[in-house]
């Protein structure tokens, strides 16, 4: 049940060609009649978002045809790309992310390791714990959290609200839990004999994570890097509430609180920087699209 | 070991008992160092999690101020306040419905992804995989955009159907209907993917049993894709619950829970009441509701988890 196969090749199930029934055609017609719909639905708002980020302000205020542009632009993109401020924003995330994805990754897979293999006292109620930890979400947690940390700052004089480096420590409590479920997952598949060997032969534990474990877990470890990475570039609510100095904004936060000035929607540069926002995580799927569903799929099918 | 059978029968005893002693040593090592790899976690969540979360509840006793204890203060101020149960209304509609329609799209664009020839499966599924991937914020301003009021690329393309310009988020009804539109735009492919896992995890054979038997499509689905996907499907449809209920991204950014409070949820409220209003130990109790039904959906999860551990 824990094994989790990246399948390039798609299902078993075979559809025979040379000898479809009727209404099995049909049924495929009917199915990529649908399908096509829903590729719409899916597609249309960022569609709408590329297309409104090759307009002018111009052409956007003429209310022409919105599905197409007519005289297509590049100025939003040059703009914002130009800007220093939108620029920190992107820096901010960039470096937001990485930072987190590293400190997931050096808690998380020790952890799993240790639950998977290193049966200690009270490790089966700590695995369970993780999980359900998983399942707190962050819109419970952010009051009492940015209290806790005005507080830390009232006492210590280190003031941590405000500063980009805070969700440092908050965005770990998101991706950690998760990635060591996983993690914990695909340890667990791999077999005995495998370590037993290893240590046989006179390996340490930590060489036989960093020699067997992690190399042979590699998939895995993929996908809970990438699952950590898109949660902490699209987390909303947490530098909504600990970040406000335009200085110390993420990309999200950063494009809903300044781009929108009063009741003036520039759209154009809305669009173009939401397309911006969207790209990286976009980008890795195009690329590792397996993992990234490996990952989706392994949070519910292990256990 | 053959030399040991050559040595005296006491340095034998010596040497097992040696090799005991060392055998509980390097358990001793090893649950020490297990402890050791795992503490970073441990702190983490006691710290981060627990911490806050038990602080929460200590917050919601507190007044204003955060002065004096009140009790259940600030609860009963809630329940007299209209607009606490137009939140727990809404809370409830925007996450049951939205988690009907995500779970009865996904199983019907599952099932025509599955329907089609292998090699094509990936290239569809890549495509409405995308509404996932895109981090909400960024989409649902997409969607706020589609929904302008004065320039709405829905009401353009409506308008040559003879139907008025919509109110999208301007008529309470109607917000409703599009936070609930938007949040099933982006979950629907969460539980396409995951049905689709399951679907190919139905052995051939069985449906290739219920056709000789004579069932019809119908039948098909109900007698044996159901039953098979059953996990799944209360799994998925439990995260998706938890996930929902707890929703802030969309609501906030394409309604701010306007018009007059009418999308607010538990979570844009807190954020409303809490940080906005900066009246922390009510915006905590506000975030307190959600835990009941969080705490049933999280323990029927577990209870599937730690049967199918079991089975396994």
């Amino acid at each position: 049940m824990s094994t989790v196969t990246i399948d390039k090749s798609g299902p078993t199930r075979k559809v025979k060609y040379g000898s479809m029934s009727r209404d099995r055609t049909w049924a495929l017609r009917w199915s990529y009649f649908f399908l096509t719909l829903f590729a719409i639905f899916s597609l249309v708002p960022p569609f709408y978002m590329l297309i409104t980020s090759l307009k002018s302000s111009a052409e956007i205020s003429a209310a022409t045809n919105p599905w197409w542009v007519y005289h297509p632009t590049f100025s939003n993109y040059i703009e914002l790309l130009t800007s220093n401020q939108f620029l920190r924003f992107f820096w901010n995330s960039a470096w937001v992310s990485i930072i987190v994805v590293t400190i997931t990754m050096l808690i998380s897979v020790p952890a799993a390791f240790a639950l998977a293999r290193m049966k200690f006292w009270g490790s089966a109620t700590l695995a369970t714990g993780v999980f359900l930890t998983y399942l707190i979400p962050d819109s419970l947690l952010f009051i009492p959290l940015f209290k806790m940390f005005a507080v830390f700052g009232d006492w210590t004089g280190i003031q941590l609200v405000n500063r980009w480096y805070v969700l440092l420590f908050i965005y770990p409590t998101l991706t950690v839990p998760f990635c060591t479920w996983i993690m914990i997952g695909y340890f667990a598949s791999i077999p005995k004999e495998l370590d037993e060997a290893a240590i046989i032969d006179g390996a340490s534990w930590f060489q036989t994570l960093t020699r067997i474990f992690i190399p042979v877990a590699l998939p895995g470890l993929i996908a809970a890097t990438i699952f950590a990475f898109t949660v902490s570039w699209a987390q909303f609510l947490y530098p909504l509430v600990f970040t406000t100095s335009t200085d110390q904004l993420v990309l999200p936060v950063g494009i809903i609180t300044t781009l929108i000035k009063g009741d003036v929607f520039n759209w154009g540069q809305i669009m173009t920087g939401a397309l911006l926002g969207a790209a990286p995580p976009l980008i890795i799927y195009a690329f590792l699209m397996d993992y990234y569903i490996a990952g989706l799929t392994a949070g519910a099918t292990k256990g | 070991m053959v030399d040991v059978a050559f040595q005296p029968n006491r340095a034998a005893a010596a040497q097992t008992r040696r090799r005991r002693v060392g055998l509980r040593n390097a358990l001793r090592r090893k649950s020490m160092s297990a402890f050791l790899m795992t503490l970073p976690l441990i702190l983490l969540i006691a710290i981060l999690v627990i911490y806050p979360a038990i602080y929460s509840v200590h917050l919601a006793t507190l007044n204003k101020a955060m002065t004096k204890f009140v009790g259940f203060g600030n609860f009963e101020f809630l329940f007299k306040r209209e607009t606490f149960w137009l939140v727990v209304k809404q809370s409830c509609i925007f996450a049951i419905s939205a988690v009907v329609f995500k779970a009865l799209i996904g199983f019907i664009v599952a099932h025509f992804v599955h329907n089609v020839p292998a090699n094509k499966q990936r290239k569809w599924r890549g495509m409405l995989l995308v509404p996932w991937v895109i981090p909400p914020a960024m989409s649902t301003l997409a969607w706020l955009w589609l929904f302008d009021p004065s320039y709405s690329a829905f009401n353009y393309t409506l308008s040559f159907f003879g139907i008025g310009p919509i109110p999208w988020t301007g008529d309470a009804m109607w917000a409703r209907f599009s936070v609930i539109l938007v949040n099933v735009w982006y979950g629907a492919p969460f539980f396409m993917i995951m049905y689709l896992a399951a679907l190919k995890s139905v052995p051939e054979q069985l449906y290739e049993a219920a056709a000789i038997d004579g069932a019809n499509w119908w039948q098909r689905i109900w007698y044996v894709t159901l039953p098979m996907m059953r996990n799944i499907i209360a799994i998925t449809t439990l995260f998706s619950l938890i996930v929902t209920f707890a929703n802030f991204d969309i609501v906030r950014i394409l309604t701010a829970g306007g018009p007059l409070d009418h999308t607010h949820i538990f979570a844009t409220w807190a954020f409303r009441v809490g940080i906005e209003g900066s009246d922390i130990p009510l915006g905590a109790s506000v975030s307190l509701f959600m835990v009941p039904i969080l705490a049933v959906a999280a323990i029927f999860i577990l209870r599937d988890i730690t049967k199918r551990g079991n089975e396994s």
